[in-house]
């Protein structure tokens, strides 16, 4: 069916759309949130890891400070859709299964976290050293450092880095949808470019774009509301 | 309280080895008020970050109210630091928390329950006069307020000893001294053994009670600050003391007035008493010379007068040697300047 002008009278056309969009955006939505979350869950104590082990920092340790470095910046120079073909045996293993929305989860998971480690890292060090250094003369321990110091201090940096890397997830699945991973980028491909559905490709860039502004805004909000008390 | 033996810092990098502190020793009685002073470079930042190791010294010892802190590390470190305060001069707020909860942080960090903290910041807030800034933010504060909250925070623990790392270096005048009103105030409502750096020695004469210059990693000259301030020893302590008693005369001003024939320039000091007795009146009266006072200045030190004044002495030979003597029999110390005969 080619897409025509009068279609968008017909209520028929809106129905049979909408059934298509809207599963597409639940599971864009299930993988970009399963996919952040997860990601932050690995990426964040590497993040702070990375930090707290860098040189004159609470917790200075060379080795760890540099093969980490190393590790994350070989996972962060493979492109995505190379690295989810790579992972496939690894996907396997996790979910059981290498294609679906679940199994587009783990590569961009394995993806984002190194991202989300570095974007955590540069947040972290914009927390003055003077500050660190004030708490350990009241005689703070590393972990405190950490978890009243570092992080509530640079809470409205890591806000953005959030919304960043949200959107950045947003995107990878749109490639994830490529190969079978469903979501909005599988159906912008298989309507709108398999079977020239220009509408179906302009609704879900349009759905995409308004997702991204969203979160992007909501980040902006949120972390200026941190900083201006 | 503090004892500082043999402290040695090096630095090593690229460039080679940096020495920031060399054989330094100190002793810094309880309850004292012990200026640091320095120009940017001679040590003086490392020698206080060294007293709760946040600095950790290549060699020496570091004596805090009979513990060697340079032995422990860990938790001990850690306990220890808890009754060691200390401000900065960019006072290092935590932006995220209130002016009460900035100070609670240190008590939250020691273990201290909810309620104890509530009643313990109130006090601290009196006690720097922010009561009603409790709830708000550093970011809404001015500099002098944001160093009393420091003051409050490093005070939180009830700390014997409070280290002032240039803690009015980014302050005005004004508020300088009301900050080292308030510092004075608690050393004597507490009892509290203050360490202060500084490269500013109106900040020594306005409140310590000791003071120990540092000059290129050593300690070139301490003491009591009526000794260090009166009889300065080295150049580097001469130009501090210049600085806030400027009892030199300039140069280009001095070779206008240079002697005549039949006169002398003197500068004199006095100390203590000296300065209140009628010296100068009766060295005219008994030794019959003619006094000009050319330049001086007297201020006081705590609770100590002291002067010095520069003067052209007339008179014969004879006179003027009579009234050297004189002066050195009232205890005043002569600098003879220029003679013009």
């Amino acid at each position: 069916m080619d897409f025509e002008w009068s279609m968008l009278a017909d209520l028929s056309y809106w129905h049979t759309t909408l059934q298509l969009l809207f599963p597409a955006f639940g599971e864009t939505l299930y993988m970009v949130l399963a996919a952040t979350f997860m990601s932050y869950a690995l990426g964040l104590p590497l993040g702070v890891l990375l930090v707290v082990s860098s040189p004159g920092h609470v917790l200075p340790n060379p080795w760890i400070d540099r093969v980490l470095g190393t590790v994350i910046n070989i996972f962060r120079s493979a492109p995505f859709i190379i690295l989810m073909v790579a992972l496939i045996p690894f996907t396997r293993l996790v979910v059981g299964t290498t294609i679906g929305t679940t199994a587009a989860i783990v590569p961009l998971v394995i993806s984002a976290a190194p991202f989300v480690a570095r974007m955590v890292e540069s947040s972290l060090k914009e927390v003055p050293h003077g500050v660190i250094e004030a708490a350990l003369s009241m005689g703070a321990s590393p972990w405190q450092i950490i978890y009243k110091v570092l992080i509530p201090e640079a809470k409205a940096s890591l806000i953005l880095g959030l919304a960043i890397t949200t959107i950045s997830v947003i995107g990878y699945t749109a490639m994830a949808g490529a190969v079978g991973g469903g979501g909005l980028g599988d159906l912008a491909i298989q309507y709108g470019y398999n079977r020239f559905r220009t509408d179906i490709m302009i609704l879900t860039v349009a759905i995409l774009v308004l997702l991204v502004q969203g979160i992007q805004s909501l980040g902006t909000i949120l972390a200026r509301k941190m900083v201006e008390h | 309280m503090i004892q500082i033996e043999h402290l040695e810092k090096t630095y090593t990098s690229k460039q080679g080895r940096v020495t920031a502190l060399q054989e330094v020793s100190l002793h810094i009685p309880q309850s004292a008020i012990y200026g640091i002073i320095g120009l940017s470079g001679a040590g003086k930042s490392t020698l206080v970050r060294c007293l709760n190791l946040l600095e950790q010294p290549t060699s020496g010892r570091i004596v805090i109210g009979g513990q060697d802190l340079t032995r422990l590390s860990g938790k001990d470190l850690r306990q220890a630091r808890q009754k060691i305060g200390m401000i900065f001069q960019h006072f290092y707020l935590l932006q995220s928390r209130t002016v009460a909860e900035n100070i609670a942080f240190p008590l939250e960090l020691a273990g201290v329950s909810k309620e104890e903290i509530v009643a313990r910041v109130k006090e601290l807030l009196s006690l720097v006069g922010l009561k009603e800034k409790a709830n708000v933010y550093p970011s809404q504060l001015s500099g002098g307020q944001k160093q009393r909250v420091g003051i409050a925070r490093a005070l939180a623990t009830k700390p014997q000893v409070l280290l002032c790392d240039e803690a009015t270096s980014a302050l005005d005048p004004q508020t300088t001294l009301s900050i080292l009103n308030l510092l004075r105030d608690i050393n004597q409502r507490l009892g509290l053994t203050i360490v202060m750096i500084t490269h500013e020695m109106k900040v020594i004469k306005e409140i310590c009670t000791d003071v120990a210059v540092i000059h290129e990693a050593r300690i070139v000259e301490q003491g009591p600050i009526e000794s260090v301030f009166i009889r300065p020893q080295s150049e580097i302590a001469k130009q501090f003391v210049s600085s806030v008693f400027p009892n030199e005369m300039p140069p280009e001003l001095l070779r206008e007035l240079a002697a005549h024939s039949n006169s002398e320039l003197i500068r004199i000091h006095f100390v203590g008493s000296r300065a209140s007795d009628p010296v100068l009146t009766d060295l005219v009266r008994h030794c019959k010379v003619q006094a000009n006072i050319l330049y001086g200045s007297i201020d006081h030190l705590r609770a100590t007068l002291f002067g010095s004044l520069t003067l052209e002495l007339l008179g014969t030979p004879e006179q003027l040697a009579e009234a050297h003597t004189y002066l050195q029999n009232r205890e005043v110390q002569v600098e003879v300047i220029e003679r013009g005969f």
